[in-house]
């Protein structure tokens, strides 16, 4: 790792962050994966809970597709998909992307239309440090599906 | 916002088709985090929205947070009812916004 020397101490600070956040995900069983890991910041839970009140996600038909390793935490690409027929009946209207590590969780919110045809989007965000992105999608119906997934960052963005 | 919009639609385009849409405008998308030298914060300055709407009716749409990278590039999809105008708005927190305006043609029906 190249460190900006002579730089900012809070910038050495950050990267030193980044170095022991990604030696500690390295070593956690590969069952840690699967499940959202424990660190979500108390921004990310406010935000979700936002978002879902006192319901209950089902963790189906939603895709989340980041890289496992950004070594560049300022742009890192992000595909959001749900499994959805997109009809008047049966459709998704907003699906959120959560960070549970960064400053401000609330990363973006999607709201899809009747013109949408597929609930799908990618795009590029930051990430402040290694932590579990969120895709959590509502339905017309008013039921939440959800999807994580863990990225390792090695220098971390949102310039901080 | 200084630079022109980026839109990128499918070279053929049928009525019926579902197609992808991407689009993307240059900011600096300034988080509010960061400190200048003399160590006063610089004030957050990000597109906060991103509308895409056909023919008047609303087709898909975005609110960002500081989350998102630098010249935020988003891709979304369409269903084509048939030939219109696409109008996609972007505005920022200093109230400036940008709007670029494509012809979306068709070359005959889809599946």
């Amino acid at each position: 790792m190249t460190a900006p020397l002579g730089s900012h101490s809070i910038d050495r600070r950050t990267l030193l962050a980044g170095a022991i956040a990604g030696a500690a995900g390295a070593i956690l069983p590969s069952s840690a994966v699967a499940e959202p890991a424990a660190e979500h910041s108390a921004a990310f839970q406010a935000a979700f809970k936002k978002v879902i009140g006192e319901a209950t996600p089902e963790s189906a038909l939603v895709t989340i597709e980041l890289p496992e390793v950004a070594e560049n935490g300022n742009n890192v690409p992000y595909k959001l998909a749900v499994e959805s027929p997109m009809t008047e009946a049966d459709h998704i209207t907003k699906l959120h992307l959560l960070s549970t590590a960064n400053p401000q969780p609330a990363v973006a919110t999607f709201h899809f239309s009747a013109q949408s045809g597929r609930a799908v989007v990618a795009g590029r965000m930051r990430l402040a440090r290694t932590q579990d992105v969120i895709a959590l999608a509502e339905t017309n119906t008013g039921k939440f599906l959800m999807a994580s997934t863990l990225v390792q960052v090695t220098i971390g963005g949102c310039g901080n | 916002m200084g630079l022109k919009p980026r839109i990128k639609l499918p070279d053929t385009i049928k009525t019926g088709d579902t197609i992808e849409i991407r689009a993307l405008v240059h900011h600096v998308m300034e988080t509010g985090n960061r400190k200048d030298d003399s160590g006063q914060t610089i004030p957050r300055n990000i597109v906060h929205s991103f509308k895409a709407v056909f023919e008047g009716q609303p087709v898909f749409s975005a609110d960002f947070g500081s989350g998102i990278a630098a010249n935020p590039f988003i891709a979304f999809y369409m269903k084509v009812s048939g030939p219109g105008e696409l109008v996609f708005t972007w505005e920022d927190d200093s109230g400036a916004t940008t709007t670029e305006k494509v012809r979306l043609e068709v070359h005959g029906e889809g599946q």
